[in-house]
């Protein structure tokens, strides 16, 4: 039993070795990457896949998590006599937390996954050694553009998410239970500062660079045969599943903490 | 059996020194020494599983010797760090067993990649030097290709342009007759041979093929559980006395697997 567990926690920790390592090797690539138009022509065709991937899910994703938020809230809110400012609770929720956490979720589910497989398979038939072989470092090659697709999509995405769940709530709110549409807006646009923008957007690019990252690291470390790659999706979904929430839980902490240490308490209503 | 030649060892193209390689419990390579000389062509043969792979890719530093040492051109590689080994490789063309195309790459674009990492050609210039490596492995005309177009055969000849398309000092070829028919391996012998006479590169290839071996060889060594226990020409093999070697070579089991599997069938 003891040993069991020694053995699991030192695999565990090896394992987080491994990965800090990967990543900073993807770091040190990263970096003078940037200023070098090569790197930009092997990422643009992954903004195409990640966004094009992405996109149709998260709009269902958001339009339905805003109707069944408003459909939710309207009854409380009237109770209150508050159900006027019902946009404001569904865009502070869906900028702040679910729109980053969704898109990030469905990032990871629609192409982390995918990247997970790719490169997966690259590693079974040899194509990541032949990339080394032939003197180009496989981590800038096809690490650094997928990190960076993921990295700068995921706060577009979050936005898409966070349209189309105001949209679908506005929705609910004027067309099905007949709340003038102008104070929906003005509420809205009262409630919502530049401090909220800033951590969504905060939230989900860390988001979006730790899908990245984790998909390749899974993909690179797979093991061989197609239940290899399939259990490294896997494996690269549930491990990005678990760190956006547990990084949602830090960042939120963090930020709210610097929010009231410099702005005081926010009321939303 | 230590596979070197003191008095050539100035000249090594690739010198491995007490290389040893373990997976887990499975010791692999058990202090192998190996010594390759420029111009030559050297087959490796053995069991599938034998650690002929192992020895290819601590050449081309894929793998990291557990102890011992390795060196192209009497340059230590094994402890270099990645970034420094991007000058080293491009001197080295590897052919896989499965090929490895980009599968998202033309055939034209698959052969042009090591081209454009290494070289200031433009467009034009790769084009040509693509297609002028195409026709020497018969292959002119499937440029626009798909690696999944091909068949095994033409993926292992798109490979090999690849693989000699910044015309390296050293080929390494990994079983690169398995999965094809006689005719077709047969043509990658001849083209091991043709890229031998026309380019004067020293080539190391791994198979369990020994109509290849016979064919391409200069020197023959033979690797079982992690030691060479037989080097020599390839007349000399056919006259080898060790049953180890006789076995692999006549292509029957040991006697003493024979007996065990007869043993079991009459239980």
């Amino acid at each position: 039993m003891l040993t069991a567990i020694g053995g699991k926690t030192v695999g565990s920790v090896m394992s987080l070795g491994r990965f800090a390592v990967f990543s900073w090797q993807m770091m040190r690539w990263l970096i003078p990457g940037l200023s070098r138009w090569r790197t930009w022509v092997r990422t643009m065709p992954l903004f195409y896949e990640v966004g094009n991937r992405t996109l149709p899910v998260i709009v269902v994703t958001g339009t339905f998590v805003g109707l069944v938020l408003a459909v939710q809230s309207y009854d409380q809110l009237l109770a209150a006599g508050f159900e006027q400012r019902m946009g404001v609770l569904l865009s502070i929720t869906l900028v702040q937390e679910l729109g980053p956490v969704l898109a990030g979720v469905m990032l990871a589910g629609r192409v982390g996954g995918a990247l997970t497989a790719e490169l997966g398979t690259m590693r079974v038939t040899e194509q990541i050694s032949a990339l080394s072989v032939m003197g180009a470092d496989p981590i800038r090659q096809l690490v650094v553009p997928r990190f960076l697709a993921c990295l700068l999509l995921a706060p577009l995405l979050t936005f898409f998410c966070d349209v189309f769940g105001s949209l679908s709530g506005w929705f609910v709110a004027v067309v099905l239970k007949g709340i003038p549409s102008s104070p929906y807006w003005y509420y809205i646009s009262d409630a919502i500062e530049t401090w909220d923008v800033i951590v969504g957007f905060l939230k989900s690019l860390v988001f979006g660079g730790l899908i990245g990252i984790i998909a390749c690291y899974k993909g690179f470390n797979c093991r061989t045969g197609a239940e290899g790659v399939g259990r490294a999706c896997t494996e690269s979904f549930v491990a990005s599943f678990i760190v956006i929430l547990i990084t949602d839980f830090f960042i939120g902490t963090f930020l709210s903490g610097v929010y009231r240490g410099v702005f005081g308490f926010k009321s939303i209503v | 059996m230590a596979a070197t030649d003191d008095h050539s060892n100035n000249n090594a193209v690739v010198r491995l020194v007490g290389v040893h390689k373990r997976f887990g419990e499975t010791i692999v390579l058990d202090g192998i020494a190996l010594v390759l000389k420029p111009g030559q062509t050297t087959v490796i043969i053995g069991e599938s599983g034998a650690g002929k792979s192992v020895i290819l890719k601590h050449i081309v530093r894929l793998l990291r010797p557990d102890r011992g040492q390795v060196y192209f051109r009497e340059r230590r590689i094994d402890d270099l760090p990645e970034r420094d080994l991007v000058d080293i490789r491009p001197r080295m063309g590897f052919l896989f067993q499965l090929s490895a195309l980009f599968d998202s790459m033309t055939v034209e674009q698959n052969i042009a990649f090591p081209i454009y990492e290494h070289t200031r050609l433009n467009r034009v210039e790769v084009k040509d030097l693509v297609r002028r490596k195409l026709a020497m492995v018969g292959l002119d005309g499937l440029q626009a290709q798909w690696p999944a177009e091909l068949s095994g055969g033409q993926k292992k000849r798109v490979a090999l342009a690849r693989a000699i398309a910044l015309d390296p000092e050293l080929i390494l070829y990994d079983e690169p007759t398995t999965g094809l028919d006689p005719p077709r391996a047969d043509e990658i012998n001849e083209l091991i041979l043709k890229l031998q006479s026309e380019l004067e590169v020293t080539s190391v290839v791994v198979t369990h093929d020994m109509a290849s071996a016979r064919k391409v060889a200069d020197r023959i060594l033979m690797l079982y559980h992690g030691n060479f226990i037989f080097d020599g020409t390839p007349d000399s093999i056919a006259q080898a006395e060790d049953p180890r070697v006789r076995c692999f070579v006549e292509g029957r089991c040991t006697d003493e697997v024979l007996r065990s599997l007869r043993e079991k069938g009459n239980a």
